[in-house]
């Protein structure tokens, strides 16, 4: 009844191409935004802001990232976290041998280094597919975290290996809170998000599913693919790289090659999956899902120990919280392979006509 | 000169370690077609159940039956509820369920068993053989030999297994083609539950070794990120692959560590085999032994 789009007349090209031609979806999404922006760092929990809202939006960025490249161009990775740790590291040196950076810029930077090492590992893609690319971006993965411990110029030759992120500052103002370091998250997140949407809407984001459905067909019409698989490798670079900065600068702040071990490409992976490969909003719900669930698991957890009235050990409550984490995986391929995003569109489908399915 | 030949020798033997692991993803992708990411925690599954085992003081034979019969169920269970549901999906979805299934695995024995680490004995030394090292001054480790010994007998029986019997016949025309395996009367489930046993016997032989070289521990798992650049070096379906892709990485990851690891701070055996594997993709895409992919629109 509330979500119909009869009588929703679209009468220029503009308005028949706009990101949600649906007027519920824009006032929707006005909303979510308008919530995200003004009430969530004016009500929201300090804890709740800096330990799972900003993580929260971090994950999605990079699933974001991987998204672009697995989900839509079809090049599967597993060196995510490699390219996040890049971004980190390259800001935190950009703010650190750049003087007057710009904390933005300094992301920027990360970004940019970050896609220049996914060109480079991307290379491979040109010649080998699949399972081998894969084990491919492995190497990526092991070598970039190699370099980030041995190489000393990254870590500035500091005798810890772990690294204070800078101060940021955007237009003088300190960025110091969790309110505003989840407005600073939120704003990159917002934007880059939104070019993601567009970019896949355009000849670009076409020549990538092209790739991915069939890159023999593809190119059998004419898709440059050496330029789109190596472009596609460093736009997913290039969001890893942003993200993998933000992790070190807004929630971890520190900077150092623990926090970007094989696990996390996993995780950010995990997040794609049960997100929807090859879906934005995938992405989001993805990333929500997994920063949740453990905090959910702990919930439960705490709430049956105290029913029980006696302490359960740790051992036992981590080992059943890793076989229900791989449980749920393999429960969620098996019930909806398309992830999160399929039911949610499966939910707009069914609301189209409540109350009166035919 | 001896020194040189020692490093080599000790790499192929170390290299037949890696093969040892990469056998059962090998097997699993051979018959299948998914490239099971749990083989290393099934090699640490396997190894810890027969650990403990042997620890509550029961017979090793009895212990080595009771455990592989643990990895048949396993093998069956994870047909039943993984695999089945999941015919006919994009490799990639197998793919994220065996990651799963690590999960539950690794969490699985960790509950069962605890999460210390522990000593494994079989009673073959792991010292340098006498009359070698005083003959020729070479040290080779007599276990080495032993595990390179299992490895040899291991693959020669699977490749029996695959070229000579009608099970083996039925395995190559499941991975060729999940449905027309189907269509002309292979029982699917069956196969599956049978290459999920061996590929389970497989882990269990892996995770002894290794157990007795590095003791039972988590870090076992990670054995199968050892065994991924022997995997892609050697081709995915090719179990002579494993074997000699094995040798290769493990011979040059061991010279590179010892001759280059010092020019560049140390450490590179992390992902020197990951360059090393590379570097051959780019001249042979599909492996040194992999079936050539023919792409049609």
């Amino acid at each position: 009844m509330l979500y119909r789009e009869a009588g929703q007349f679209r009468s220029t090209y503009a308005e028949d191409q706009q990101i949600f031609p649906i007027r519920q979806d824009r006032i929707a999404m006005a909303l979510l935004l308008l919530v995200a922006f003004v009430a969530v760092p004016l009500f929201g929990d300090q804890y709740w802001l800096s330990a799972i809202i900003t993580p929260f939006l971090i994950f999605a960025l990079a699933t974001l990232g991987l998204n672009i490249l697995t989900g839509y161009a079809g090049q599967l990775s597993l060196g995510t976290a490699a390219f996040m740790g890049i971004g980190a590291f390259m800001a935190y040196n950009a703010m650190l041998r750049i003087p007057h950076m710009p904390i933005v810029g300094a992301f920027i930077v990360g970004g940019l280094c970050a896609a220049a090492v996914g060109v480079v590992f991307g290379l491979p893609s040109l010649r080998i597919k699949g399972f081998y690319l894969a084990v491919a971006t492995l190497a990526c993965q092991f070598f970039v975290l190699w370099a980030l411990n041995r190489v000393g110029w990254f870590s500035n030759y500091s005798s810890s290996g772990v690294i204070t992120a800078q101060r940021m500052d955007v237009f003088g103002y300190p960025v110091d809170t969790p309110a505003t370091k989840y407005l600073l998250t939120l704003a990159v997140v917002a934007l880059m998000a939104l070019a993601a949407k567009n970019l896949m809407r355009s000849e670009t984001g076409r020549a990538f599913m092209a790739i991915r459905d069939m890159d023999v067909a593809a190119s059998v019409i004419g898709i440059p693919m050496m330029k789109t698989k190596l472009l596609a490798f460093a736009i997913s670079s290039f969001y890893c790289g942003v993200a993998g900065a933000l992790y070190a600068f807004s929630y971890l702040g520190t900077v150092e090659p623990e926090a970007f071990v094989l696990d996390l490409s996993f995780r950010v992976l995990f997040m794609m999956i049960i997100g929807g490969a090859g879906s934005i909003l995938g992405s989001f719900l993805g990333a929500g899902f997994i920063t949740l669930f453990p905090i959910f698991l702990n919930l439960a957890s705490k709430r049956l120990e105290n029913a029980l009235g006696m302490e359960i050990p740790h051992a036992l409550i981590s080992n059943t919280e890793a076989i229900i984490f791989g449980a749920l995986i393999i429960f969620f391929l098996i019930v909806e392979p398309y992830g999160l995003a399929r039911l949610w569109q499966i939910t707009k489908e069914k609301l189209r006509l409540w109350p009166f399915p035919h | 000169m001896t020194f040189f030949i020692e490093v080599v020798a000790g790499g192929l033997l170390a290299g037949v370690m890696y093969a040892l692991v990469a056998l059962g993803f090998v097997l699993i992708y051979k018959a299948s077609g998914v490239f099971n990411f749990a083989q290393g925690s099934m090699v640490f599954f396997a190894a810890l159940t027969f650990v403990s085992l042997l620890e509550r003081g029961w017979n090793l034979w009895l212990a080595l039956a009771v455990t592989l019969a643990a990895m048949v169920v396993l093998g069956m269970l994870t047909e039943r509820i993984v695999l089945r549901p999941l015919i006919n999906q994009p490799p990639i979805t197998l793919f994220m369920a065996t990651i799963g299934l690590t999960f539950v695995l690794e969490g699985l024995s960790q509950l069962l068993w605890g999460s210390q680490p522990h000593g494994l004995e079989l009673g073959i030394p792991d010292v340098p053989i006498e009359w070698l090292s005083e003959k020729a001054n070479i040290n080779i480790s007599q276990f080495d030999l032993f595990a390179a010994l299992v490895a040899g007998v291991l693959v020669a029986v699977l490749a029996l297994l695959f070229q000579k019997t009608r099970i083996g016949r039925a395995l190559r025309a499941v991975a060729d083609d999940h449905q027309a395996a189907l269509a002309v009367g292979i029982p699917l489930q069956h196969i599956w539950t049978i290459v999920w046993a061996v590929a389970g016997f497989v882990a269990l032989v892996a995770g002894v070794m290794w157990g007795v070289r590095n003791g039972v521990q988590y870090a076992l798992t990670f054995t199968a990120l050892k065994a991924l650049p022997v995997l892609i070096l050697g081709g995915f379906e090719s179990i002579a692959g494993a074997i000699i892709g094995g040798l290769i990485i493990g011979a040059s990851e061991k010279v590179a560590e010892v001759y280059l690891g010092p020019y560049v701070g140390g450490g590179i055996e992390s992902w020197f085999a990951y360059v090393v594997a590379l570097l051959f993709l780019l001249v042979r895409p599909e492996g040194l032994f992999g079936e050539k992919h023919i792409d049609r629109v």
